[in-house]
């Protein structure tokens, strides 16, 4: 065995700590070292070449770049080796930055002493390491998105329009998610409607989508390429392959009750579709305020029914896919006000928040677009937006930018301004961000042009006095405190992960941030997948964006599905745990450990078995194994222990 | 070269020797200003009220006597030309206000004239290299700073005779007498104007900061071209020359043109100022001032 | 302070804006006309604060600040507006606003006369068409 030893200073992240000439007097002695040098970036293009070089040159058998950490750069390494012709799991890092410059900055003899040490460690592991092939997985070529709205739309679309079959999977009964429910968009304030009602009936008309609305994922296993998916369908007591959508039975449904698409302004029906231009445009009867259900009587709707769809004893059906990818793109949910107690949620009519604004100009809305206050119709003069309602509020909120607030609110001030024109919009805010394409300028129409009134500062108190919403405030830049007497008072309240995203990424085995939105991979490089292979995000799920950003996002998720897709097979690691049947007694205490269900149980053959692709390597098993039947390829015990006497 | 000129009210009261020095260096480069035959007081600012047009009544009756005489309209004070060229601005641009100030001045003036600043002549007919030869005592080694202000250079767009931020037409001109022009960052800042006639003097602050840093940069000599800026920082060293402080004369730069083409107190008038500038001429030497006191 | 319509919107506002030809709302608050006038040792409200307090409608309280009479018109704020508003025609708004009806703000008997006799002639004729 022939091992080169290849030093990085990576600029002065080593070199200024590390004495790296010491390093290499040091190993000049080292045992079958067939060759030691360094250079100031390893990982550049002259620093590759030298490793391919000296494999060459050398007849090297073994490699260890002593660098960074593998996370960032064994994959470059490896390929350096496979091109030099070496198998490249002959190539292994020494980690003597993350491990041993940056966190000993202030001890540079101690430093020099853990780096050799590490170095030497390396090599020893190197010396026993196998040649190995990477796996092989088939993949599914088929792609599960989670969430209907403009996200998951937008992946669904772009997936199926590359050929490939994806399932879409909506909880409510219809898709277009909360921009269904948007009056207009910013900056351009083109209707929410006329731009989303194409896109909604494409993904429902669409030959390579299976629409699964009012549904919801029930269970979820397997790997990257090879996910078994269990999604429940919730009985909609409303047979829809037979239902033509004509709305008799909403005609004639006696039951009135809040309508959650209208949020708390209009009633609707207890079987209902939540609006006229609804993908799929079929009705759901709510069994919770039904009198079919809670008093057992009624049936009005069976009887007017032209086609029998009505089933009052529909279940919910389970339905069984494989699938090779998730997006998840499960949007998001405004922050409950009513934790803003000074702001009168909930308490006085007139305090909505910024969904309900929507609602109430839409032209579809309850109000037809006009813009008429909750508690007595009347056409409010003095409107009063809150900007940060519980964003950027570390103490009773959260301590996020909620990122669209500042752009919506501009937009209301200026569509409220639009329709009443004698009327007057007050916004108070922290600051104006407005960083996207045309948004300043959209923010500064508003003030400048359209006559709204901003205010720098937060509102204290928010009551009602006398059929008035009176709002304590104050303008920093004025230093004064301001008080306005006002008709109605709209909050831009926090953007939260929708309800129940938690339990679906607990479900999805991947992870969220303390607030809940799903984690990235990488915040700037690997911004669409999460740290699950095969699972990727999409939308609000992740954090507050707006749509075009959603769009974006949604976009670059379906380019990763796509990139998976591009070949039936995909490779995985060889550097997992493997079983030697002949010592194993089946105990089972690896598959108790392993935290990646990637251990079996054979109880058949009564022998433990690793499913490899979703074995992590971490090394669990082979430290819980009493018999010692279970190793990690290059990393069984042996080669541990030979690390060990090389650092002590 | 012969131009229509128009003096204003201060260069016949208070500023005679910013237009002696002036006429008499004009002979020396051949330069021929014409006074108009009938001129008025410009108004000394220019009106900032759009719904007010009788300010521009005034200006507007110069600039239509100069379009009589067929010239282009030359002026010395900076606050003369930031009146005239922003009334032809208007004039030119808004066809209400041109209506109404000349159907009550009876005249028929649509902004034909072209109204220029003596630094202008200097620059761009006569040219400073051509100046530079005519120069018989050179300024030689003369720290000046070059004070701009405001009217020279604001608003840009309608007044501007160099970029607004960074002028340089001063020093250039500077550098043609052969002194040696002190860059300072206050040359643009302004002095304090009409303020100093509030009680308090409110004025003397700004003032005094210009002064101060074209001192600190080791001017020994300030040129101005407006009267009221001269009046400023001049009067902002009211006292100390008695108290035996270190005193900057402030001088139109026609003056320091005029010396450098030869000419001596009886031209150059150093009579109204505070800080009197014959001293510092003797003090470094300077060749043609020699007999200054 | 409390604000309304009425408040916001006033008669002498819309006069300001007729004066000056400037929309009050199109500032929007950097502090740049602040930050490099030369005047502001002598005054009581920034100039940016007196165009606040016009966009909150207490024109009043502009109007009574020192600061519109210690404002030179010296431009160097509008020329660096990022806005492009020319809050000197704003300030010479406010100015007239009290002048018009007859009041002046500089009485030439009190100007000293060791002064009169020295400052030129272009001052007198300035502050006269600011101050009366």
């Amino acid at each position: 065995m022939k091992i080169g030893v290849f030093i990085c200073h990576c600029g002065l992240n080593i070199g200024g700590v590390v004495d790296i000439p010491k390093v290499l007097e040091a190993l000049s002695g080292y045992d079958s070292l067939g060759h030691v040098t360094d250079y100031r970036y390893m990982c550049s293009d002259p620093g590759q070449q030298l490793i391919k070089d000296a494999i060459r040159d050398k007849g090297l058998t073994g490699v260890v770049v002593a660098a960074c950490s593998p996370a960032m750069h064994e994959s470059t390494f490896r390929r350096t080796t496979e091109a030099a012709s070496l198998n490249p799991f002959r190539c292994e890092m020494a980690n003597i930055r993350e491990q041993c410059s940056w966190p000993h900055r202030g001890e540079p003899e101690k430093a020099t002493q853990k780096a050799l040490e590490i170095i030497k460690a390396s090599v020893e592991k190197v010396r026993k390491n196998q040649e190995l092939s990477p796996l092989s997985i088939p993949v599914t070529r088929q792609a599960l998105v989670i969430g209907g709205g403009i996200a998951g739309m937008q992946a669904a679309l772009d997936i199926a329009d590359a050929g490939y079959n994806v399932a879409l999977v909506e909880r409510l009964p219809y898709i277009g998610g909360h921009m269904a429910q948007l009056s207009e968009t910013f900056p351009t304030l083109d209707c929410s409607q006329c731009i989303l009602t194409p896109k909604s009936s494409e993904v429902g008309s669409h030959p390579n989508i299976d629409l699964f609305t009012n549904s919801e994922i029930h269970a979820i296993s397997g790997y990257v390429g090879n996910f078994d998916v269990v999604i429940r369908r919730k009985a909609a007591y409303v047979n829809w392959d037979v239902c033509n959508g004509c709305g008799l039975c909403m005609e004639k449904c006696p039951v009135k009750t809040d309508s959650d698409f209208e949020l708390r302004l209009a009633k609707t029906k207890a079987v209902s579709i939540a609006f006229p231009q609804a993908v799929p445009n079929r009705p759901v009867i709510n069994s919770e305020v039904c009198r079919h259900f809670t008093q057992g009587k009624c049936g009005v709707c069976e009887k007017v029914c032209p086609v029998g769809a009505i089933n009052f004893r529909q279940e919910d059906a389970i339905i069984d896919r494989k699938v090779g990818a998730v997006v998840v793109a499960t949007g998001y949910d405004l922050h409950p006000k009513t934790r803003v107690g000074e702001y009168g949620y909930g308490v006085a009519k007139d305090v909505i928040d910024g969904l309900e604004f929507e609602r109430l100009n839409s032209a579809s809305g309850p109000t037809q677009g006009e813009i008429r206050r909750p508690s007595d119709g009347k056409i409010p003069k003095e409107v009063v937006f809150i900007q940060c309602v519980g964003s950027r509020d570390q103490e009773n909120g959260y301590p996020y930018c909620s990122k669209i607030c500042c752009m919506y609110t501009a937009k209301h001030a200026r569509l409220y301004k639009h329709k009443v024109p004698d009327g007057q919009p007050y916004v108070f805010y922290m600051d104006i961000r407005a960083g996207g394409k045309g948004y300043e300028e959209f923010v500064q129409r508003a003030t400048e042009e359209e006559g709204v009134l901003y205010l720098r500062g937060r509102v204290s108190r928010v009551f009602e006095e006398d059929g008035k919403i009176v709002v304590f405030g104050v303008d920093t830049l004025s230093n004064k405190k301001v008080e306005i007497h006002a008709d109605m008072v709209v909050l831009a309240t926090a953007i939260v992960p929708a309800h129940g995203q938690t339990e679906l990424a607990r479900l999805l085995k991947i992870s969220t941030d303390e607030w809940g939105f799903l984690s990235e991979a990488h915040p700037k490089l690997r911004p669409v997948e999460s740290l699950t292979r095969g699972i990727y995000i999409a939308g609000c799920a992740q954090a507050p964006k707006d749509i075009p950003d959603s769009v974006t996002q949604a976009g670059s998720a379906a380019a990763k599905v796509l990139a998976l897709f591009s070949s039936d097979t995909l490779s995985h690691t060889p550097e997992v745990a493997v079983v030697d049947e002949e010592i194993c007694r089946g105990c089972g205490l690896c598959v108790e450990v392993c935290a990646y269900d990637a251990r079996t149980l054979d109880m058949r053959r009564n022998l433990a078995v690793v499913n490899e692709v979703l074995c992590e390597g971490c090394g669990a098993c082979q430290v819980a194994c009493p018999s010692g039947a279970t190793c990690q390829r290059n990393m069984d015990t042996a080669q541990v222990m030979s690390m060990i006497d090389a650092v002590i | 070269m012969v131009y229509s000129y128009f003096p204003g009210c201060t260069l016949r009261a208070k500023a005679k020797g910013f237009e002696s020095s002036t006429l008499a260096s004009c002979e020396v480069l051949g330069v021929c200003l014409e006074e108009l035959e009938e001129w008025q007081c410009c108004g000394a600012t220019f009106p900032l009220q759009i719904d007010n047009s009788f300010p521009l009544v005034s200006p507007t009756r110069t600039l239509a006597s100069a379009k009589k005489a067929g010239r282009e309209l030359v002026t010395l004070c900076s606050a003369c030309l930031n009146v005239l060229k922003r009334t032809n601005h208007v004039i030119r641009e808004d066809l209400d206000k041109r209506e109404k100030v000349c159907a009550f001045i009876e005249e028929d003036y649509s902004g034909e004239v072209e109204v220029l600043h003596f630094l202008e002549i200097l620059r761009d007919e006569i040219g400073f290299e051509a100046l530079a030869r005519k120069v018989v005592a050179p300024l030689s080694g003369l720290p000046v700073a070059a004070y701009y202000g405001c009217l020279l250079l604001r608003p840009p767009e309608e007044v501007g005779i160099d970029d607004p931020e960074a002028p340089k037409v001063l020093e250039d001109f500077l550098l043609a007498l052969g002194c040696d022009p002190v860059d300072y960052p206050y040359k643009t800042e302004c002095c304090g104007s009409y303020v100093v006639l509030q009680p308090g003097e409110p004025a003397m602050s700004p003032s005094r900061l210009v002064v101060e840093s074209a001192k600190s940069r080791g001017a020994k000599v300030i040129v101005t071209s407006c009267p009221l800026c001269q009046f400023n920082l001049d009067y902002a060293q009211s006292g100390s020359v008695e108290r035996g402080e270190n005193a900057v004369p402030v001088v139109y730069f026609t003056q320091l043109l005029a010396a450098a083409l030869g000419f001596g107190e009886e031209i150059l008038q150093f009579d109204g100022h505070i800080v009197p500038p014959g001293l510092i001429f003797q003090s470094v030497g300077v060749g043609g001032c020699g007999g200054l006191t | 302070m409390k604000l309304s319509r009425e408040v916001i919107h006033t008669e002498d506002k819309r006069k300001l804006q007729d004066i000056s030809g400037e929309e009050i709302l199109s500032c929007y608050q950097c502090g740049k006309c602040s930050a490099g006038c030369a005047m502001t040792s002598a005054m009581d409200l920034l100039p940016h604060q007196v165009i606040r307090l016009l966009q909150l409608g207490q024109v009043q309280e502009a109007l009574d600040s020192k600061t519109i009479w210690v404002c030179a018109s010296c431009l160097a704020c509008s020329a660096r507006c990022p806005r492009g508003m020319s809050l000197p025609n704003v300030m010479e708004s406010l100015r007239s606003t009290f002048l018009r009806p007859g009041d002046r703000c500089l009485n030439p008997a009190e100007i000293p006369y060791e002064l009169l006799e020295i400052v030129p002639e272009q001052a007198l004729v300035a502050a006269f068409r600011k101050y009366t």
